[in-house]
């Protein structure tokens, strides 16, 4: 079963791509650019096709997914955390 | 897969349309109740009503002639029935349909009425449903045929799953010879400068990059919040997808990894040759789905995450989705479920595949999820005030 998926090896953020998952699960994570899985724990409980994140992130870092920068970190976001509009923001408008 | 051959209507001009319609066409919002009592009257033809036509002026009237004349000339029409308020402007868009062969006729209602031009418009409308019903699929090369593309409620699956299996598929019809073409221009922020590392020449980029430039500019000039809630949408922020450039970068997924982008177009302008076109649009999917119908595109792939229910009259909209529960929840809008893509069970190439398959299906007369449930947005990009 594969709980979450990644684009690039680089990415900071996956996505959850199973209903109920619950803080405490261990996910397999499919690198989609390399076909190899990773594991990490979940702290939260994330709803499927959001994001958690797969590193420790500060206020101001650069999230990357698909290998490139999709906005900057408002909130502090540790590893396994759910990553979404309450602690990431666009950079751009 | 590819050295399959589509079968379609062939038009008086040789373009090749995959659907067969006699379309009652108003030309301002004062025409629809005739335009619908036609089609009423006359089971079979397809009335497509919309709000504009009055006192536009400049670029959004030729935008809205365009629009007009671009959907009834499309190939997947077989002849029109053109109604406005007063001959002149009825003629306008009637003689710019005309010019592909096809059969059109136009009245106007001033000095008629609804009662005399609704009796006028429907004669000629039975006559032309009669004509066109004679018409026969003939077997036509995969490269007549013109597909579009535009996403819509989109989330995070759309970027791993039912986008790159539009892009798969993009990448192979590209490689036949297909005319396809990708807009949504303010939804590309954040993903334009790999749109513009795929330009073919620098010429395209410039033209590209003066696009999208001028939407941003236009987006800072209006806005008064930093877009939360419409770009990325409400739908698309519940789906997951948190910024625009997170979206813009799902989005690019759908020109493959291929494709050239071979020229840039205006809104509902028609493309010159085949290969892969860039148009400056909406990223609203009804007004970008209709540019795509008056361009000229008679299939149109049309990933959703969150289950956007879209159609359009003249144009099939076929529907992909790689949510799972979005496949479960919404099956009754979705031709092509991939997402199995999301668990490794099918591969980005068989996904492709599949969807080409359906396109193919649906080319050759098999309704889209969209046209069973009648879904017919017809749906106008305006540029500014009426005068």
């Amino acid at each position: 079963m594969i709980h979450c998926v990644l684009h690039d090896p680089n990415d900071s953020v996956a996505v959850v791509v199973v209903e109920g998952l619950e803080a405490g699960a261990t996910l397999t994570g499919l690198i989609l650019d390399e076909d190899r899985t990773i594991a990490l724990d979940a702290l939260q409980d994330i709803p499927i096709g959001h994001k958690i994140a797969l590193k420790d992130m500060a206020v101001g870092d650069t999230v990357i997914k698909y290998g490139v920068d999709i906005g900057k970190v408002v909130k502090p976001i540790r590893k396994g955390e759910h990553a979404h509009v309450h602690n990431i923001k666009t950079k751009r408008w | 897969m590819l050295h399959e051959t589509i079968w379609g209507y062939r038009r008086e001009n040789g373009r090749v349309g995959v659907r067969n319609h006699v379309v009652i066409l108003p030309v301002d919002d004062l025409s629809n109740a005739a335009a619908e009592a036609v089609a009423n009257n006359i089971k079979g033809t397809l009335a497509i009503p919309h709000p504009y036509g009055r006192l536009q002026f400049g670029a959004d009237l030729d935008l809205h002639f365009r629009t007009l004349i671009g959907a009834g000339s499309n190939p997947n029409v077989a002849a029109v029935v053109v109604i406005g308020i007063e001959d002149g402007w009825s003629k306008k868009v009637a003689d710019g349909i005309a010019a592909t062969g096809k059969p059109v006729q136009h009245f106007g209602i001033e000095l008629n009425g609804d009662h005399g031009t609704i009796m006028r418009a429907s004669k000629a409308a039975r006559e032309f449903l009669q004509w066109a019903s004679e018409k026969h699929r003939v077997e036509c090369a995969l490269n007549e045929l013109w597909v579009s593309t535009k996403c819509g409620e989109s989330d995070t699956t759309s970027g791993c799953g039912a986008n790159p299996t539009v892009g798969d598929a993009f990448d192979k019809l590209y490689g036949v010879g297909c005319t396809l073409v990708f807009g949504e221009t303010s939804e590309l922020t954040g993903g334009e400068t790999i749109v513009a590392a795929r330009c073919r020449d620098d010429q395209v980029r410039a033209d590209f990059m003066r696009v999208f430039d001028r939407y941003q500019e236009m987006i800072n000039r209006h806005k008064t919040t930093d877009l939360s809630e419409s770009q990325p949408t409400k739908g698309n922020i519940a789906g997951g997808l948190t910024t625009i450039e997170e979206k813009a970068l799902g989005n690019i997924q759908k020109i493959g990894k291929k494709c050239v982008v071979d020229g840039v177009l205006d809104k509902a302008e028609m493309p010159r040759h085949a290969g892969l076109w860039f148009m400056d649009s909406s990223s609203a999917a009804a007004e970008m789905v209709t540019l795509c119908a008056a361009s000229g595109f008679v299939v149109h792939f049309f990933p959703t995450g969150q289950g956007n229910v879209i159609g359009n009259p003249i144009l099939p909209v076929i529907k992909i989705c790689a949510n799972p529960r979005t496949v479960r929840t919404m099956s009754e809008h979705v031709d092509v479920d991939t997402s199995g893509l999301l668990q490794r069970e099918i591969t980005m190439s068989e996904a492709g595949d599949k969807l080409l398959d359906m396109m193919f299906r649906t080319a050759n007369g098999r309704l889209t999820a969209a046209e069973a449930l009648g879904h017919r947005e017809f749906v106008m990009t305006r540029l500014y005030e009426s005068a």
